[in-house]
């Protein structure tokens, strides 16, 4: 079944199409990567898909239902969950309060938002830094917050921006672990990233875009054959 | 739907947080202090302080919801303040009993925080801020023209019996008057953890935190704040309530001042913003100092105590920005390791 349905989205900031007419499917329960070189539209699809931005024109539908021009909280109510590519935890709160706050979106009372909150923060490792303010956080733990916090809503798509950037060896490589962690129960994922390598190895799938226009979408291995992404990475 | 089950969790499991009996303990000893203040104060003047600071601790408790907790910043709550004040007033000359007047005038206070944050709460950054800061200017030079409130005459408080039930007591002995203080901060506190204990407060945290992550966790940032400032000026309301049986008597200057606002905001800042005990402590910090100089410097105390909380603002930026609860609690933290 199709998730999510994206149909000529356009975006323009005056006279710059930063996303022109951009049309593609998620089905449920895969991993797609949206990839492309730096300023080729990939943050603005992304903000139009989880109501940050209004698209100028086209079409976006979740679960079958026509969703264009949603609010941010509107996605995360219907199930879409979102990191920052700039990190953007609450950083007065520690770690366990920034999953609880998220968990509120689906549990109302405080015990079962707090007792939910405590099964992510494990499921992300995060549990020895449970009563650690956010603030103190170094950045890779962000990250791995940040994406807990979207987990913590009971997400059915999960946009990840950048998740993996910044990160060395190690820690990239115990984020690949939990991603697939997180696909593994059934999460929908699409994943903006510019590591190629990393996106090789955990999209199945591979959407391309450069300057904002859609240029491939299909397996990695045929995108590295693909003479328009050849292209778009090395310049013609 | 594909959905595949779960891992088994093999990471650390959280760590427990304890009983907080600290907290307990805490609170306990608040009341204790606050309880025997009315037992000592024995001078007119003490009680005079103790009342201000209780009536200046509700009207900053309400001031904290909206800009401790959810981060929105007003310089504007002597309008809610005001409001109390003459809406109490006004209807007491009606024959109303004070108490009756409180929440329906406070639900009024609500509406106008409201009408301020309905064009302001879209935009994000310090609009709303600089919305109130003109909105509590325009409500002072409007106020004195305005006859039914008496314009710059300002409404006395008709003669009541004295009584529970009509909130007036011997001006003599103020001892009632601090007690009916205290038991109102105690509601008033109350009313403000249950609103702020679970979601509700989580959610204006995360408003003060970050908008940004707070609308992508699905928390509808506008509605909140709206609810945020809705209660703020609903309980500050009450403290205007409550401050004009005690004074009798509201004019423009009493009523709606801009170094009201400021000091109600001052309060909270100074004691600690985004904290529950913040206000309580700021008020009596604040009011003592400001009755001190206004007595014992006499005409000049007016603009020694504005100097004063300057030096104060200064100190706790510099010192712990979160205000002096954090401090004490810093310190009480240290004297507990050492221990």
């Amino acid at each position: 079944m199709t998730l999510l349905s994206v149909a000529g989205m356009t975006k323009r900031f005056g006279g710059l199409a930063a996303v022109d007419s951009v049309s593609f499917d998620v089905e449920e329960g895969t991993v797609t990567g949206l990839i492309g070189p730096n300023g080729a539209g990939k943050s603005t699809l992304f903000s139009m898909v989880a109501g940050a931005q209004r698209p100028t024109s086209g079409r976006l539908s979740f679960n079958g239902k026509d969703v264009t021009g949603w609010q941010p909280h509107q996605a995360a109510a219907a199930g879409v969950g979102r990191t920052f590519q700039l990190m953007r935890v609450f950083g007065s709160m520690t770690v366990l309060e920034n999953l609880t706050t998220a968990a509120h979106l689906r549990h109302r009372s405080k015990s079962a938002a707090r007792s939910f909150a405590e099964e992510i923060c494990a499921f992300a490792d995060l549990g020895e830094m449970a009563h650690r303010p956010a603030a103190t956080l170094t950045g890779a733990t962000k990250k791995r917050l940040e994406l807990a916090r979207a987990l913590a809503t009971s997400p059915t798509l999960l946009l990840l921006d950048e998740v993996l950037s910044g990160l060395t060896p190690t820690e990239t490589a115990a984020a690949i672990e939990m991603i697939e962690r997180v696909h593994a129960r059934g999460i929908t994922i699409v994943l903006v990233e510019h590591v190629m390598q990393v996106v090789m190895s955990l999209c199945p799938r591979l959407v391309v875009l450069d300057f904002g226009k859609l240029i491939f979408d299909g397996s990695p291995a045929d995108a590295v054959k693909d003479q328009a992404v050849l292209d778009a990475y090395l310049g013609a | 739907m594909t959905a595949v089950e779960a891992p088994p969790v093999t990471s650390p499991e959280v760590p427990a947080k304890r009983v907080p009996w600290g907290r307990y303990a805490g609170v306990a000893a608040v009341a204790v202090l606050l309880i025997g203040y009315g037992v000592v104060a024995e001078t007119s003047f003490s009680q005079t302080i103790g009342v201000l600071a209780l009536t200046m601790a509700i009207a900053a408790t309400g001031w904290n919801i909206l800009g401790g907790y959810a981060g929105q910043i007003s310089f504007g709550h002597a309008v809610f303040f005001g409001t109390g004040m003459y809406g109490t007033t006004l209807l007491v000359t009606d024959g109303w009993s004070p108490w009756l007047t409180m929440v329906p005038i406070a639900v009024l206070a609500a509406l106008f925080g409201v009408l301020i944050g309905l064009p302001t709460f879209r935009l994000r950054g310090h609009y709303f801020s600089i919305a109130t800061l003109a909105i509590g200017m325009m409500v002072m030079s409007i106020l004195p023209n305005v006859r039914p409130l008496g314009a710059t005459d300002g409404l006395s408080v008709p003669f009541l019996d004295e009584g529970f039930w009509n909130l007036t007591f011997s001006l003599r002995d103020k001892t009632e008057y601090y007690y009916t203080a205290l038991g109102l901060f105690a509601v008033a506190t109350v009313v403000t953890w249950l609103f702020l204990r679970g979601k509700v407060g989580s959610y204006l945290e995360a408003i003060r935190d970050d908008e940004f992550a707070a609308a992508a966790v699905g928390v509808p940032v506008w509605r909140y704040k709206m609810y945020a400032v809705a209660m703020s000026a609903g309980l500050t309301s009450v403290a205007g309530s409550f401050h004009v049986m005690f004074v009798t008597f509201v004019d423009p200057a009493s009523s709606s001042d801009l170094s009201l606002s400021t000091a109600i905001a001052l309060i909270a800042v100074v004691g600690g913003a985004g904290s529950m005990w913040g206000p309580l402590l700021g008020a009596w910090l604040v009011i003592a100092l400001q009755e001190y100089t206004r007595t014992y410097l006499s005409t000049t105390g007016r603009t020694i105590d504005l100097m004063m909380f300057g030096a104060l603002i200064i100190l706790v930026v510099v010192v712990d920005p979160r205000g002096l609860v954090h401090l004490i609690g810093r310190g009480y933290r240290r004297f507990v390791r050492r221990s």
